[in-house]
């Protein structure tokens, strides 16, 4: 099945939800409203001739002072058995970061939404376990955020002080000082 | 120690070998200080922790194999800190990972040393971000600074041999006065 009869499908479907579809080298996204994802991607993997079983990636993305909703969420899905693919951009405002979590469709999905969730500050709503990943799990901020500060906020990590403060403590005991 | 060419007059003559080692030959006695002899043993039996954080640590296991063979300047590497006597920290330091290496370095029994492989342990490297320690030394006490990224096994090795003579300058490292 090629792209264009894959978003027509969807189209046709749900013609609310499609906010607009684009195209770049041959690949096709779709961007939708977040309020009906699980609905649309219970579709794509569910129906016969589109099955979607493979979600290859998934990640956030943050677009400050580029576009109105500030988030997005891409889904890049791929189909092992008619090997095509396809691009879900949901998009997340600020006031409101909630979104689906796709986890009962895909497991794969659990670590990536993970990831999403710690470095953007994305919340996927009926995630069975949503920690941070990366980040140490008193962590403050979502450090993906283009408004997150590059060398970080000023007021330390307080994992990292205490090493500092033993380090100072333990100053003492060396050799060489 | 004694050369081939050098004849030895009377029985109780003492040859000077190198500096602070004496010989006497006919009592088959060497003299030296103590200091002398702790620190060619710790000189010559350098432990490092197998410690690897980052693609250093690769250049680190190559320097270790067999083609550089780290073995021959007695160095091998010991799967736990009690038994070491110095840290390689041997890539990017996170400040997450940050309190484990100095837990780490805290475990090793004196006498104990750092050294600071490649550019990001020596500062940080281009990571001058919010999640990376902008040098190691600012956790722990480092002995040897070798830059490079990665640095070449001949820059490790020769980081090590900097540690030995390092370590051979030492002066009363034992026993409780300093």
């Amino acid at each position: 099945m090629g792209t264009d009869e894959i978003v027509e499908r969807i189209k046709s479907r749900f013609p609310d939800d499609v906010l607009s579809v684009t195209e770049f080298r041959g690949q096709t996204g779709i961007t939708i409203h977040k309020k009906n994802l699980l609905a649309i991607a219970g579709f794509l993997k569910n129906e016969a001739d589109l099955n979607f079983d493979l979600l290859r990636d998934l990640c956030g993305a943050d677009y400050l002072n580029k576009r109105a909703p500030r988030f997005e969420v891409v889904y890049q899905l791929y189909s092992i058995k008619n090997k095509h693919c396809i691009r879900l951009n949901v998009q997340v405002s600020q006031k409101d970061t909630h979104i689906k979590s796709v986890t009962s469709l895909w497991i794969g999905a659990n670590w990536h939404e993970r990831e999403c969730f710690d470095l953007f500050g994305i919340v996927f709503d009926g995630h069975p376990d949503l920690r941070r990943i990366l980040m140490p799990e008193d962590w403050e901020g979502h450090p993906l955020r283009k408004d997150y500060p590059v060398e970080g906020p000023a007021v330390e990590w307080k994992g990292y002080d205490e090493v500092l403060k033993k380090t100072e403590e333990y100053k003492q005991y060396q050799w060489y000082r | 120690m004694i050369g081939s060419n050098m004849i030895v007059e009377t029985e109780s003559e003492i040859v000077e070998v190198e500096e602070g080692i004496k010989v006497i030959p006919a009592a088959n006695t060497i003299i030296t200080s103590i200091d002398k002899l702790i620190n060619l043993s710790r000189a010559s039996s350098l432990w490092p922790l197998t410690f690897g954080l980052a693609c250093c640590a690769i250049e680190m296991m190559a320097t270790g194999a067999s083609h550089y063979d780290l073995d021959r300047f007695g160095i091998i590497f010991r799967a736990s800190p009690r038994q070491a006597d110095c840290i390689i920290v041997s890539g990017t330091v996170t400040k997450k990972m940050a309190p484990v290496v100095r837990k780490v370095y805290d475990q090793m029994p004196e006498p104990k040393y750092v050294i600071a492989m490649g550019s990001c342990a020596c500062t940080g490297n281009f990571y001058k971000s919010y999640s990376v320690v902008q040098g190691v030394d600012k956790i722990l006490p480092v002995d040897v600074f070798i830059p490079g990224c990665p640095p070449r096994p001949e820059a490790l090795m020769d980081g090590l041999i900097k540690l030995q003579e390092k370590i051979k300058k030492e002066t009363h490292r034992w026993g409780r006065t300093r």
